[in-house]
């Protein structure tokens, strides 16, 4: 059972990675990874975030919307508008906990916390946890790794963006089209590991 | 008297179609390119861009999704409080998501099938939710709408290029017709030495075209170079 978990934490983290495999929550990914220090913090608010609404909106799912569920009627139409309501309000209610509780990490997250209420990763992941049909502590997992997969990816691009300021790219392709080429490398280099049996680790 | 009077009438004809409404519908075109510039929005980009058909659906819901939401917060932006505004957003925009994914499902079963969660996927599409922030709260609903138009065209123009570059490329098709490849329907087999590259069917290839053509519309359009 607990390895049954583990293999679904490392396939969501580096088999089917969110950012490189999936290629979701590229909007934030692309325009906060100029520098590490302040991609270190959205990975995290991501992991967090990811990892909390995910097991919320699986009791949505499974209790509230689905033919078994406390209506008795099947309500998956109004999945999308639970789900996103569930992440802002989950996005606002971390932000103001971290404030109170955390002056520093709120100060170090800044503008990044709310921005992931529009993280397609964040929406994407709930989703995928729905057409998969895992269970709650799967969906645990499924949360988390996803999460620890978008922070890898997003410290990556990162620490490469910051080095590749010292070579001589093209004045056209500078920053935002060079972000998309090495993001497109990193991709394919993260194919290569799908097809990698989890269950090996 | 007559003074208010002129701003009555000027702004009962507040539906025009000016220099500067025009701008607002032709700028997310190119100089304020929702994708090339704004960087908003590539999620789905990336996603749907396989095929042309698919694209073209994706970008018709956006165009769609981009200006009703834009008109609806215009409409209320003076009564949305300032602390539950990102709710009450996502809210008008998941309403309408919702309706462009029954009303797909309805039309066209299939192709509703092979986009999947990309539909569900446009309530996070950051350029709708950019639009109504930047333009729709500040904005009479006119004009949002107007730009609501002009962000989703843009948005489309950009999606319906990368997926012809892929699906020419990657399966030697446009919309679904066999261009080039191994055809037997196909006249003169012209193209019969092309092999189909899978690589441009795969995500990675939607960023190295993307990428080009950023690099292309940047040294075409230099005021967009990043300095930094």
């Amino acid at each position: 059972m607990n390895s049954e978990l583990l293999n679904i934490f490392i396939k969501s983290a580096f088999i089917e990675n969110l950012a490189l495999a999936y290629f979701l929550g590229m909007c934030s990914y692309l325009a906060v990874s100029k520098t590490v220090k302040t991609a270190f913090g959205l990975g995290l608010a991501v992991i967090f975030v990811l990892g909390i609404t995910m097991p919320i909106n699986w009791l949505i799912s499974t209790f509230l919307l689905s033919e078994s569920g406390l209506f008795g009627t099947d309500l998956t139409f109004l999945r999308l508008i639970l789900f996103i309501a569930v992440i802002a309000s989950m996005v606002q209610l971390v932000e103001m906990v971290v404030e109170k509780y955390s002056p520093s990490l709120y100060n170090s997250l800044g503008i990044f916390l709310p921005l992931i209420t529009v993280n397609c990763a964040i929406l994407g992941g709930s989703l995928f946890m729905v057409a998969k049909e895992y269970n709650f502590s799967e969906s645990v997992a499924f949360g988390l790794g996803g999460g620890f997969g978008w922070f890898l990816a997003i410290i990556a691009i990162a620490a490469i963006r910051e080095k590749i300021q010292y070579s001589n790219v093209p004045p056209a392709l500078r920053g935002l089209g060079m972000a998309f080429i090495l993001t497109g490398l990193m991709g394919m280099a993260f194919m290569s590991l799908m097809g990698i049996d989890p269950g090996a680790f | 008297m007559a003074d208010t009077n002129v701003a009555v009438k000027e702004k009962e004809s507040i539906i025009r179609f000016g220099k500067k409404e025009r701008k607002l519908l032709t700028d997310p075109l190119d100089s304020n390119n929702p994708i090339t510039v704004q960087v908003l929005g590539i999620c789905s980009a990336l996603a749907v861009t396989t095929l042309v058909n698919k694209a073209f659906v994706m970008a018709i819901a956006v165009v769609f999704v981009c200006m009703f939401a834009n008109l609806f917060t215009s409409l209320l932006r003076n009564n949305i409080p300032k602390q539950v505004r990102m709710i009450v957003q996502l809210v008008i925009i998941a309403f309408l998501v919702t309706v462009v994914e029954l009303t797909l499902k309805a039309i066209n079963y299939p192709i509703y099938k092979e986009l999947s969660v990309f539909i569900g996927l446009i309530i996070t599409n950051c350029i709708i939710m950019g639009r109504l922030e930047a333009f729709a709260m500040a904005n009479d609903p006119w004009k949002s709408t107007l730009d609501g138009i002009g962000n989703g065209l843009g948005y489309g123009i950009i999606l319906i290029i990368v997926a012809a570059i892929r699906e020419v490329f990657g399966k030697g098709s446009f919309f679904g017709y066999k261009l080039i490849g191994n055809t037997d329907e196909f006249l003169l087999n012209l193209g019969s030495w092309y092999a189909p590259n899978n690589l441009m069917v795969l995500f990675p290839s939607a960023m190295f075209v993307i990428g080009v053509l950023i690099w292309i519309h940047r040294s075409w359009n230099k005021d967009l170079i990043d300095v930094s």
